[in-house]
């Protein structure tokens, strides 16, 4: 072919797209694709978030992530306690024609909490449902427990019929090696439907003209194109192939700010990056631990430079952190949000008093593909770290090598970064991370402490109906947190998403989840 | 010949168990999929549970045996990252990887060729020089950064080409090309190029040494006594001569470009084989790992043994060795 047929085949090429510019197809270049079109797949916060323009749960986020009524109107708990009747929203269709009624979402509570789903872990209460009308839910739970509706914001809900016609009323069980309709057709309530899709190349999204919201966005459409290499979707995104990106790599952004055709749209993250201690007897190595001891830890933590950290590191775009949660969680106190002064002298005093001797060596334990310039901030904060005295043993590698690590207790120092999803309140962190290893709970203690008095208020605070006792509840746990530097907050990290100019408005999400049903195009908008 | 068959078959099927024994060796330092698997809110138990269900406690020979039961019966399990059918997710990648590769093999030998003889013959001038110098620079440029070069080129700067993707593609029962679309043609030109760059230098410079040896032997110096025309002479006589080892290379290349198109899919997002081993190996998806070092084993085993076989027919010698060998210590 020579080269003029090349540009004959693009002018053609353009000209298609010309119609679709004008009809407003939205092209996301994400940096991965979506695993499967079912959200009961696995638990993969992109996977639900982006299937979430297809399913819809009974409540939803609005633009400010508080609580609103989606395919449910309104809810009580009954005389019992533990009883949550649920009125559903009428006149709602699936995409397919079939009506919603409360068989719906009976079938997706079953599905999603059955003992193969891999998702279940996002409904921990649930227990059993029952169907009162058509148009009327009972939701039974394992006890009082105040936050159902922030769980049921991520339980998308599926058309019954059509997974019993399909044969897909059970999760797919990939032990048993049995692939499921669902998989690869979606049909549920939301704006948009799932037109077609090749997996690693594209998955088209129509707008559905049938949706029972008045819909803020003006997109006709919207197709989630991976882009699995930065310079690569940062390349996409300049020659206007895509219009927005979630990811814009961080090392990209005064080049994209720079080009008239892009606009960087940057913010701070929910997500809190802290470090964790071991609690145990000994280190990996089987020397003793010098951890549990609180005057350690807090020499540790006076030795990072944080504001250094904030300034070289982050570049100045990361919001340097004293609480373990961000300020838009429910929980968030700014008087718990205070840092050290960064004091190497006392320090090191604290160490000498602490009986640690000089050189103690530990491993400190970071994730290659983890959080943002996670290797360089480890680095500094390890040779910050050396300047104390001390030798920590750097260990980066991906994730799938260094959890195994984690979980099992067989490394000491570590990084852990947590936004609170799905559930957006400072319960999450305390429940997962803070409490006691024990049962569901503290799944992430991975240092293995115990502090019961943590755990009493934190099991109180989940039983909790009353909202403002339940925050100070968890407010107390969380300063036991800050005064026995249990964990180090650093900062929450930056976030930055990219948009061409052909997108007049995208609102940026502190929990990085794109919204698109917020979204316009054009000058119309 | 049939005892030679059989050997040559017994040693390929080898290859393959080797291949996956290593993998299997290797998997075990990849990390554990259950927790790139499970939800953030999963408990210990939980995890536990699933790691169970998916045999992932048992011994590495169990899991190695199971491995090679099912493969043998074409069952390479489900991905459990798409949790789709291993098999069905790599026959949908493959079209995409062989057309790559086959483009890239024709680019590689339509430009290569030519070079190369230009280059023999005017091997004092210039432009041989300056040819063979870039030809340097093509073998010494890693593939990423000349699909990164070649986008801001013809993407960013003067937007001719796209950057990623595969653009339009047609089924063709489970065949899906990308060749009956403009848009997929205008796709494939820049990752084509980048995978050919490397082949091109290597075409062109066997092509070149070659036809230096070709053009001393005295059937070329005979024709052009005749007065047959020089273009004649080098680009029909004296080439023809040089092409047996030029396929011979461009077929068992063949293996190479697959194992190479891993970097360009990534560069380009080219939906392929490449791209969705890359994938794997981040998620630790033992079955789509397995699967897709067998199959490339497969591919690299089969080219070999089919060069074997057709040397062994073309030259008895080869196919008699080992009962030469045996007779000569008998």
């Amino acid at each position: 072919m020579t080269l003029r047929h090349y540009l004959f085949a693009t002018a053609a090429v353009s000209a298609l797209a010309l119609p679709a510019q004008a009809q407003n197809i939205l092209d996301w270049g994400a940096n991965r694709d979506i695993g499967s079109l079912d959200p009961y797949s696995f638990g993969d916060s992109f996977t639900i978030n982006v299937l979430n323009h297809v399913y819809e749960g009974l409540v939803r986020y609005d633009r400010d992530l508080t609580i609103e009524p989606a395919l449910a109107t309104s809810w009580e708990i009954l005389d019992d306690q533990v009883t949550w009747r649920f009125t559903l929203r009428e006149g709602v269709t699936f995409h397919n024609g079939n009506a919603f009624t409360a068989e719906d979402v009976q079938a997706s509570l079953t599905r999603v909490s059955h003992e193969t789903s891999p998702l279940k872990g996002n409904l921990p209460a649930y227990v059993s449902s029952e169907v009162v009308d058509d148009y009327t839910i009972d939701i039974t739970l394992n006890g009082t427990y105040p936050l159902l509706l922030n769980d049921l914001t991520n339980i998308h809900i599926f058309d019954r019929d059509w997974l019993v016609e399909n044969n897909a009323e059970l999760p797919t069980d990939i032990g048993a090696g049995v692939e499921g309709y669902a998989t690869y057709n979606a049909n549920g309530t939301g704006p948009f439907f799932v037109e077609s899709r090749q997996p690693e190349a594209q998955t088209v999204f129509t707008v559905n003209p049938d949706w029972w919201d008045e819909p803020q966005h003006n997109l006709d459409g919207f197709v989630l194109r991976p882009v699995t290499s930065p310079a690569t979707r940062v390349a996409a995104l300049l020659s206007g192939e895509i219009d927005f990106t979630n990811d814009a790599p961080v090392q990209d952004l005064p080049r994209l700010a720079a080009a008239p055709t892009v606009n960087v749209l940057e913010g701070v993250d929910l997500r809190t990056v802290m470090i964790g201690f071991p609690f145990r007897e000994t280190l990996a190595s089987g020397a003793p631990n010098p951890f549990a001891d609180r005057a350690v830890r807090e020499a540790m933590y006076k030795a990072i430079d944080l504001n250094l950290i904030h300034e070289r590191i982050m570049r100045g775009k990361s919001r340097v952190a004293g609480a373990v949660v961000a300020p838009p969680i429910p929980g968030y106190s700014e008087d718990l949000d205070t840092i050290p002064e960064y004091d190497l002298d006392g320090a090191k005093a604290l160490l000498e008093e602490a009986g640690v001797s000089e050189g103690l060596s530990f491993e400190f334990n970071c994730l290659s593909d983890g959080l943002v310039n996670e290797e360089q901030f480890c680095q500094a904060i390890a040779s910050m770290w050396s300047r104390l005295g001390l030798a920590p043993q750097l260990d980066v590698a991906p994730r799938a090598v260094q959890s195994p690590k984690r979980t099992g207790g067989q490394t000491d120092v570590y990084t852990l970064g947590w936004a609170t999803l799905p559930m957006l309140d400072s319960y999450s962190p305390l429940i997962q991370i803070f409490h006691s290893k024990e049962g569901n709970s503290g799944v992430f203690n991975w240092g293995d402490w115990s502090y019961p008095e943590l755990d009493a208020l934190v099991q109180a605070a989940g039983q909790e109906l009353d909202l403002e006792t339940r925050l100070q509840l968890q407010n107390d746990a969380m300063r036991i947190i800050k005064d026995e530097h249990i964990m180090i907050p650093l900062h929450q990290q930056p976030m930055a998403w990219a948009v061409t100019t052909s997108v007049s408005e995208m609102p940026l999400f502190p929990d990085n989840k794109p919204r698109l049903w917020f979204a316009r195009m054009g000058s119309d908008g | 010949m049939i005892a030679f068959l059989l050997k040559r078959t017994a040693n390929a099927a080898f290859v393959m168990l080797a291949v996956a024994f290593l993998a299997f060796l290797i998997f075990r330092s990849f990390g554990d999929p259950v927790e790139m698997m499970v939800n953030e809110q999963a408990t210990q138990a939980e995890r536990a549970e699933l790691r169970e269900r998916l045999g992932l406690n048992d011994g590495f020979l169990t899991q190695y045996i199971r491995f090679v039961t099912n493969a043998v019966q074409g069952d390479f399990g489900i991905s459990y990252r798409n949790q789709q059918d291993v098999m069905v997710l790599i026959a949908e990648r493959l079209p995409a990887t062989f057309e790559l590769v086959l483009v890239a093999t024709v680019i590689s030998l339509v430009v290569g060729i030519p070079l190369g003889v230009f280059t023999a013959v005017h091997r004092n001038s210039r432009l041989a020089d300056a040819l063979q110098l870039t030809s340097i620079v093509g073998v010494s440029l890693p593939s990423f950064v000349v699909g990164i070069l070649l986008i801001l080129a013809f993407s960013v700067t003067l937007g001719w080409l796209p950057a990623f993707g595969r653009g339009e593609t047609v089924d063709i029962g489970w065949w899906s090309t990308g060749l009956l679309t403009p848009s997929g043609r205008a796709a494939l030109v820049l990752p084509a190029i980048s995978l050919a760059t490397f082949q091109i230098t290597l075409v062109m410079r066997l092509v070149r040494a070659e036809m230096l040896e070709t053009l001393r032997t005295d059937y070329v110096k005979f024709a052009r006594a005749r007065g047959v025309p020089r273009a004649r002479v080098h680009w029909i006589h004296a080439l023809r001569n040089c092409l047996m080892p030029v396929i011979t290379l461009t077929g068992m290349q063949i293996g190479n470009l697959i194992a190479f198109a891993l970097v360009t899919e990534t560069v380009f997002q080219w939906p392929g084989m490449g791209l969705l081993f890359i994938q794997a190996v981040t998620f630790v998806d033992i079955p789509v790992m397995a699967a897709y070092l067998m199959l490339v084993s497969f591919i690299f085993v089969v080219l070999n043994t089919i060069v074997d076989v057709t040397y062994a027919w073309v030259d008895p010698r080869l196919r008699d060795d080992t009962a030469a060998a045996g007779g000569a210590n008998g």
